[in-house]
């Protein structure tokens, strides 16, 4: 049996008295899809950001590709792990957000070639050829010079796809990547995210896109209140959800 | 269909003649204002008086200009700016450094940071001055200031007067007290940066110093400039209290040469001018500087003066006035070419 990519085993969350995350057990396989859904505050997006370490875990285990995420065990102990080791780590898991995030004051090449060259130390040229073919992948080769500012909100997440792929990861994530755009902006991010999972990435994504879940998705889990309330193939969930909160969220969805 | 009058087939309709609101009351103020610039010019350039055996302008501008590149004044103009870069750059390098400590997770770093600002803000900068030129008090010969283990053996010791000499006095004195404003400045511009900055730069594997280093501070500029910029100008007047430590800057100098020949408002004048014009030019730097970190900000970069200058030579007819050009405009978009 091979190593999931991802492994959750009884993940809790805390932010104060708040428990965000109440025991969480997934695991994605290499090469997969996975889609969350859920009401807002179920907890979604903070496992996604738990993943890349972007949050803490009070409780349980999380690996990614057969190691822990934050620690590491010997002789039976969890030891934290340095800075270092979990940037290291971070590197080799790409994320999306929402809110695009990208560096404002760098163009679209600069925001791509940025950290290619300042984390991994790779050379300009490689790093330069890489950012032109992946600008072109997301249908943006014309826009290598303009600062975010100057895109449209799609054009933006497609830059910042293209600027979590040139760090090469095994896995990317994505917070409701679509959720900041205007309704006919959707189809373009869609379609590069199609595109990468027909290559094979291994994905997690948090979205509210129905049909996205139901074509692209090879697992689709429905969170919340901090659990995990049903999951399976998309097509059958999206069909006969068994769960009467997952049949009360899809109604309002679908 | 409503005709909006943008059909070409229309013609372009008739201009609108009516007759201006009357404005009485900038008639008056503008006319109140000319008696008092009249008033002001008169007493600042030609009225004369008689000083002693001879007749003088009011304000002494030969004196003024008798002065203003002597050697005397040069160089405490010069010393003036030495000052002042020294001092910003200790006080821009340490503010940095404080905020980002005042920053750190670490209670111990932030509140060592917290004392410093604490310390350095709450007491008076020419005490502080003052403090610095007489350290040889604390650390008086023949053991001066040594350097060795706490309240253990010592290495080596200095003449507390060699290594604080009244040039490294004024600008410890004046680059600390700045480094403490400065700190709150550049806390102020790394707050002011969304937080999905970094979060973004860490997904991607950044470490803390290189996001704070390529990701956050170049947004900080934006905000950390302007401030700053007020902060410069503000040293090179507050230099002239260097003069207690003492040091012949600008002030200093100007005051020495008063003392001498009595003409006190003059050498005053004389080195205000100076002040002015460095002013002036600081704050042509800091509209350079600003425009430099708009990149990415503003979708398009404001012009610069010589741009502005350019356009408005090329665009504006001095023959044809304002309300021609208005019509040529409108005549400009409905365009015949256009439409049926």
């Amino acid at each position: 049996m091979t190593v999931p990519m991802v492994l959750a085993e009884g993940v809790h969350k805390r932010f104060g008295l708040l428990e965000v995350l109440k025991g969480i057990d997934l695991s994605v396989n290499r090469g997969d899809v996975m889609v969350i859904l859920g009401p807002s505050g179920s907890g979604k997006s903070t496992f996604l950001r738990c993943i890349n370490h972007l949050e803490k875990i009070e409780a349980g285990r999380l690996s990614v590709d057969g190691e822990l995420v934050g620690y590491r065990e010997h002789g039976g102990k969890l030891h934290e792990l340095h800075d270092r080791d979990v940037c290291r780590k971070r590197a080799e898991i790409g994320m999306v957000f929402q809110r695009f995030n990208l560096f404002p004051h760098m163009t679209a090449l600069d925001n791509i070639v940025e950290a290619p060259l300042r984390v991994k130390g790779e050379s300009k040229a490689i790093v330069a050829k890489r950012a032109a073919e992946l600008l072109d992948r997301v249908g943006l080769a014309d826009k290598r010079d303009a600062y975010p500012r100057q895109l449209s909100g799609g054009q933006q997440q497609r830059v910042a796809i293209a600027r979590a792929l040139a760090m090469q990861p095994k896995l990317m994530l994505f917070d409701e990547p679509t959720s900041a755009l205007d309704p006919e902006l959707v189809g373009d991010v869609l379609d590069v995210m199609r595109s990468l999972a027909e290559d094979g990435m291994t994905m997690i994504v948090v979205t509210h896109e129905i049909g996205f879940a139901r074509e692209v998705g090879d697992q689709l889990v429905f969170m919340d209140g901090g659990v995990v309330v049903e999951s399976g193939p998309p097509r059958e969930v999206l069909a006969n959800p068994k769960h009467e909160r997952t049949k009360a969220f899809l109604s309002k969805v679908l | 269909m409503t005709d909006l009058g943008s059909s070409p087939g229309s013609g372009a309709p008739a201009q609108i003649k009516a007759v201006p609101v009357r404005h009485p009351g900038r008639w008056v103020a503008a006319v109140v204002l000319a008696v008092l610039g009249a008033m002001l010019v008169h007493t600042l350039v030609f009225a004369r008086v008689k000083r002693g055996t001879k007749s003088q302008t009011r304000f002494g501008w030969d004196v003024v200009h008798q002065y203003l590149f002597s050697q005397q004044i040069l160089n405490g103009l010069w010393l003036t700016l030495e000052l002042t870069l020294v001092a910003m750059a200790i006080g821009i390098g340490g503010g940095v450094l404080l905020a980002v400590m005042r920053l750190s997770p670490n209670p111990l770093v932030s509140g060592a940071s917290w004392l410093y600002i604490w310390f350095f803000r709450g007491t008076p900068v020419l005490v502080q001055l003052l403090f610095w030129a007489n350290l040889s008090y604390l650390f008086p010969q023949p053991t001066g200031i040594s350097i060795g283990i706490p309240f253990g053996p010592t290495f080596h010791h200095y003449n507390a007067n060699d290594l604080v000499t009244p040039f490294v006095a004024a600008i410890i004195g004046l680059g600390f007290n700045e480094a403490a404003y400065m700190a709150e400045i550049v806390r102020a511009g790394i707050l002011s940066v969304d937080e999905g900055q970094s979060e973004a730069a860490q997904s991607l594997g950044m470490t803390r110093a290189t996001t704070m280093r390529r990701i956050v501070l170049p947004q900080a500029m934006r905000v950390i400039i302007p401030p700053t910029g007020n902060e410069t100008i503000s040293m090179l007047k507050t230099t002239s209290l260097a003069s207690v430590v003492p040091l012949t800057e600008l002030t200093y100098a100007s005051e020495l040469i008063s003392a001498r020949t009595f003409q006190t408002i003059p050498m005053y004048l004389t080195a205000s001018l100076w002040y002015l014009f460095v002013t002036s030019i600081l704050t042509f730097g800091q509209y350079y500087l600003e425009r430099y970190f708009a990149r990415g900000s503003a979708r398009q970069l404001p012009p610069t003066p010589l741009q502005r200058f350019v356009r408005m030579v090329t665009r504006s007819h001095p023959d044809v006035p304002p309300r021609e050009k208005l019509s040529d405009v409108v005549i400009v978009q409905r365009s015949p070419g256009v439409g049926p």
